[in-house]
């Protein structure tokens, strides 16, 4: 029975996925997708998230686990778990021969909606297609083919939209109207999942952020709790008198001193109770160092990620 | 049923076949005509009758079982190799339609692309021979049936085809030196004993030879026969796709 008022639109309960020539590319996987998020999953290549969402989405078998949406079951009720799910893949696989109006009309047949033109006009309107609807796949620009995946995967009216590296080969602009037009569906209710490689993309806008390596998820937590968690901070200071070496009294600050040595560095936890900086300014003034202006740095998602997978064995 | 995902499917096959008039229709009528001219004047003057039956017009039911046969596996095998090949099937396996669904939709779009073929072949052989239909009923029920099989057969190579050339394989290897031998020019009582025995291990035999019969009342086997082995072909084929949905054969692993 559809859970209609649990928190998770999406449950995955131990799934995995052995390929047959023995490769694991799922190793247990157990993850709560919330409803009306937008949630980012991160990894670097081959890290399993295509995968994992070709499984939800039907396109692949899994080996073993469970997976439902919405409550529905995603093999026993497939019909209802899959009409709630539009996909727009990594790679643009469009039939290049049929027209934008004729694809994205076919891709609302297939998923069982009666016709509805003005529905599919607008989603046409919405991602500036209207007026390359007669045109044939195969005349469009890229950044266009992208948008006619998204109208596609739109014109069911899904309620869950996964986008596969959406902005990938996407130019600035492109960008940001995708942005701006994925944050409108999350304003309309839509749950999205989101795998990119581009880590500002989860920074700018994820409320969640999943990573995934090695066919293991191994980090589940909000944005900005994970930036407060795992973020550190920087204190730069621009020195009145550049140095050429850091005082080996210093030595416990691990201080950074930059090539022209007009800049310290230091990097701390910014969850920890004692971060030393009020004695390090302290020292500094006592030691004679003095400094023209200072700033703080929070690491970026970035810098966070690539931590995380370093210390992964 | 999802009967809206079958129609979008349908749709989406037919409007190819109309966008390319050029290879889906006229190509198999220009070498239908050819086949006429070739066959049916260049040795139609030596052999005059069959059975009673004029040569031209007893080559007719197998000249448009060789195209029924080619076409309808033609048409299958690329309507769901195309997807495969370009990526779009993963629209396919992520929409909420069945397995039934989709077979019904490709398979019904290659039959009766072909079924049309079919048709327009006979109306150009009916320009060339005067044709008398004895059972028209039972010409149409083998039309429908061959089609539908060998659509069915078509979307099982298109399913294991890993590449445009095993697509090719099947029917060049097999189908088309079946249908050549399988008694489309000649009869094969015309055969020596022994020829005639190998020959009845060959499939094609018994459809063209039961189309045969719905044109003149005259067959090589029973029609009895080719009615039980067009429906047997039916069953291996319907029996295979349904094996390959339920692994996910080549197409969810």
């Amino acid at each position: 029975m559809p859970s209609t008022n649990s928190p998770s639109i999406i449950s995955i309960s131990g799934v995995t996925k052995t390929y047959a020539t023995g490769f694991k590319a799922l190793k247990e996987i157990n993850l709560d997708i919330e409803r009306g998020e937008i949630f980012a999953l991160l990894g670097p290549n081959g890290a399993g998230k295509t995968t994992l969402i070709s499984i939800v989405c039907g396109i692949v078998n899994r080996s073993s686990g469970t997976v439902t949406v919405d409550g529905h079951d995603i093999t026993r009720d497939y019909r209802a778990a899959r009409s709630l799910i539009g996909l727009v893949p990594q790679e643009l696989t469009i039939d290049a021969f049929e027209s934008v109006w004729a694809t994205v009309n076919y891709s609302r047949g297939l998923f069982g909606k009666a016709p509805n033109p003005g529905f599919v006009e607008k989603v046409l309107l919405d991602l500036s297609l209207w007026d390359k609807k007669d045109a044939k796949a195969i005349t469009l620009s890229g950044g266009m083919k992208r948008r006619l995946m998204i109208a596609k995967a739109l014109s069911h009216e899904p309620r869950v939209l996964f986008l596969d590296e959406p902005t990938a080969g996407v130019d600035v602009e492109l960008r940001q109207d995708m942005w701006a037009m994925v944050r409108r569906l999350r304003d309309d209710g839509v749950t999205i999942i989101l795998t990119t490689h581009y880590i500002e993309e989860a920074e700018a806008m994820a409320d969640r952020v999943g990573v995934i390596n090695k066919g293991e998820i191994i980090l589940v937590e909000g944005k900005a709790e994970l930036m407060h968690k795992l973020g550190r901070k920087r204190l730069l200071l621009e020195l009145r008198t550049p140095l050429t070496v850091v005082p080996d009294a210093f030595s416990r600050y691990k201080l950074e001193l930059s090539p022209d040595g007009a800049q310290l560095t230091y990097t701390y936890d910014n969850q920890s109770e004692r971060p030393g900086v009020a004695s390090l300014l302290r020292e500094l003034e006592a030691a004679g160092i003095q400094f023209r202006d200072m700033d703080t740095q929070n690491s970026s998602l970035e810098e966070i990620f690539v931590n995380l997978l370093r210390q992964e064995p | 049923m999802n009967w809206r995902a079958v129609w979008a499917i349908y749709r989406v096959e037919m409007a190819r076949a109309f966008r390319t008039v050029l290879q889906s229709i006229v190509s198999p009528v220009i070498s239908t005509s050819l086949y006429f001219v070739v066959f049916g004047s260049a040795i139609g003057s030596r052999i005059t009758e069959i059975d009673g039956i004029s040569y031209g017009a007893f080559i007719v039911p197998g000249l448009i079982m060789l195209s029924l046969l080619t076409q309808s596996i033609s048409n299958a095998s690329f309507a769901i190799y195309f997807p495969k090949f370009v990526g779009s099937i993963y629209e396919l396996l992520s929409a909420p339609v069945s397995y039934l669904e989709i077979v019904i939709a490709y398979v019904g779009g290659a039959a009766t692309k072909s079924i049309i073929l079919g048709l327009i072949i006979l109306a150009t052989a009916s320009l060339f021979v005067p044709l008398h239909i004895q059972h028209p009923f039972w010409m149409l029920a083998f039309l429908v049936l061959t089609a539908m099989t060998f659509s069915l057969f078509g979307f099982i190579i298109g399913i294991w085809a890993k590449s445009f050339e095993q697509l090719q394989l099947v029917p060049l290897l097999i189908i088309t030196p079946l249908t050549f031998l399988g008694g489309s020019f000649y009869s094969i009582n015309m055969l020596p004993e022994v020829w005639r025995t190998v020959t009845l291990f060959n499939p094609v035999v018994y459809l063209i030879s039961g189309f045969r019969w719905s044109f003149y009342g005259k067959s090589d086997v029973s029609v009895g026969i080719s009615l039980g082995m067009t429906v047997v072909f039916l069953a291996v084929c319907i029996a295979i796709v349904g094996w390959i949905f339920r692994t996910g054969y080549r197409l969810r692993n």
